[in-house]
């Protein structure tokens, strides 16, 4: 009896409490940097397209939402010739995040994104392709990788030493 | 104005504003719930959600109003409107204030409790043309229990009646002049108020509709406007035990400064707000414990309320 009342009572106390309700489109809610929403293709910093169009974002995707084709430019740089994410399949795990060698396919905190038609959910290159770097500022693939590349010979990315010439060994 | 039309206006007023009170009332139940449970409610249509009810009234009148092929017809059809006539007929003995009443019924308290039984039968007209097990089930409930909770709910109130020396509501809230029956008759209250849960299935005692258990229990086959008439029989329901609550022991109109009228809706208002309190706070019981509780704690109680009651005041007499 005594705690039935008891309830009752600390029940009422809770209308003195804080509200616990965010209210949404007019209150902005906090989303933590990780957070897994709409996907963008970043950019080198020095502006040129940070995907070498690999495919491992296409094959790590659990629902096969991502389709791209890999071209080459004339310096043998590779870069996709579309690519399209179908973002009414997409569950935003953030798998492609992942495998993504040159952390050019990204994950951004947005996620208010719907629309009233569901071609319209199909993202095309251009409305991916954002114009910078996006969560790794510094970070240049072609910069680091071994490929000799328009610019850039043998043994001049980072952190590389000029190749060593095999015939010095010889007698 | 002639007494025909004061009768009339009196009762349209009073069909009104029982219809738009208890539909507002889904609203204030809502947003009050919400505010013991540290949330907003529906406050996006209209200023605080306030459109909230019509904006449902219309989307039920949009519903598909299908009547299951393997119910009763008649039985189904009829079975939401016996509710709702039911606790409207009581409310036509409510005494609001000094002659704003349709009837100055002699027996009104008698005539409220046969009207509130008549409400059982709603309900289990219902559940059993639903033809479907978990209606029935609620159906049997909802007899079960108001037949075990009418009991004492008619008991606890002969103490009231007792003092007060009438059934007459109006004459019941004259005896209070001098002091409210809440104080003298506690345990009536008491008594009167949990068998009030039960009589209009409110949580606690909502085991006829138990819808963990009994998917919506005797309203399950019913949509659109019938599901409509549950509803809005259950708040006239709660609407029409605040009121009571009030007259018989709380003073009804009875009350410093403001109008009659005005004590008598903010008195009832508290209660409503109780009835929406409890809802938020406590957990439905097992119906063999509903029952026990109701015959083995209840009824002796207001049994003894009864004679003690009895016996002061021949004691006081002689
Ligand atoms: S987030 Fe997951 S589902 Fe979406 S595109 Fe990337 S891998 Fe596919
Ligand atoms: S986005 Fe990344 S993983 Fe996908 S194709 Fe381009 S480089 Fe490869």
């Amino acid at each position: 009896m005594i705690s039935i009342l008891r309830s009752i009572w600390l029940v009422f106390l809770h209308a003195l409490h804080r509200r616990v309700t965010v209210q949404y489109p007019e209150q902005a809610i906090r989303r933590p940097p990780r957070f897994r929403g709409r996907i963008i293709l970043s950019r080198d910093p020095d502006g040129g397209e940070r995907c070498v169009a690999c495919y491992l974002c296409a094959a790590a995707c659990p629902v096969d939402c991502i389709a791209l084709q890999a071209a080459q430019d004339e310096h043998g740089r590779r870069y996709p010739a579309f690519f399209r994410i179908n973002f009414s399949r997409c569950i935003f795990c953030g798998f492609c995040e992942d495998a993504c060698p040159t952390y050019a396919i990204q994950l951004t905190p947005d996620f208010e994104m719907s629309e009233a038609r569901r071609q319209e959910m199909v993202y095309e290159k251009e409305d991916l392709t954002i114009s910078g770097p996006g969560k790794y500022p510094g970070y240049n693939f072609y910069r680091v990788a071994g490929l000799a590349i328009a610019g850039k010979g043998k043994g001049q990315a980072e952190n590389e030493q000029p190749p060593s010439d095999p015939k010095t060994l010889l007698p | 104005m002639s007494p025909t039309a004061v009768y009339l206006v009196t009762i349209f007023g009073l069909l009104i504003a029982v219809f738009t009170l208890s539909a507002g009332l889904i609203w204030y139940e809502r947003r009050l719930l919400a505010l013991f449970q540290d949330r907003y409610g529906p406050n996006r249509v209209g200023p605080f959600g306030l459109l909230q009810s019509v904006a449902d009234i219309v989307k039920i009148f949009f519903k598909e109003d299908w009547v299951p092929p393997f119910a009763d017809k008649p039985v189904f059809v009829i079975a939401p409107a016996v509710i709702i006539v039911a606790t409207l007929m009581s409310f036509g003995v409510v005494a609001f204030a000094p002659g704003v009443m349709v009837s100055d019924l002699n027996v009104g308290l008698l005539f409220f409790l046969a009207m509130s039984s008549m409400g059982a039968y709603g309900v289990a007209l219902a559940g059993w043309s639903s033809n479907n097990k978990y209606s029935l089930l609620g159906g049997l409930r909802a007899a079960a229990q108001v037949i075990s909770y009418e009991v004492f709910m008619g008991l606890s109130l002969m103490g009231v009646v007792m003092m007060a020396g009438s059934f007459n509501l109006v004459r019941i809230v004259q005896a209070q002049e001098r002091m409210w029956f809440f104080l003298p008759q506690l345990v009536g209250m008491a008594v009167f108020m949990v068998a009030g849960f039960a009589e209009t299935f409110r949580i606690p005692f909502d085991l006829p509709e138990a819808e963990n258990e009994l998917v919506a229990g005797f309203h399950t086959e019913y949509s659109g406007m019938k599901f409509a008439f549950f509803f809005l029989g259950e708040y006239i329901g709660i609407s029409l035990v605040s009121a009571m609550l009030v007259i018989l022991f709380f003073g009804g109109w009875l009350g410093p400064v403001l109008p009659p009228l005005a004590w008598f809706f903010i008195k009832t208002f508290i209660f409503i707000s109780f009835f929406i309190l409890v809802r938020g706070s406590l957990p439905r019981p097992r119906f063999d414990q509903l029952m026990a509780y109701g015959w083995k704690v209840m009824l002796p109680l207001s049994l003894a309320n009864l004679v003690v009651t009895a016996g002061i005041l021949l004691w006081r007499r002689s």
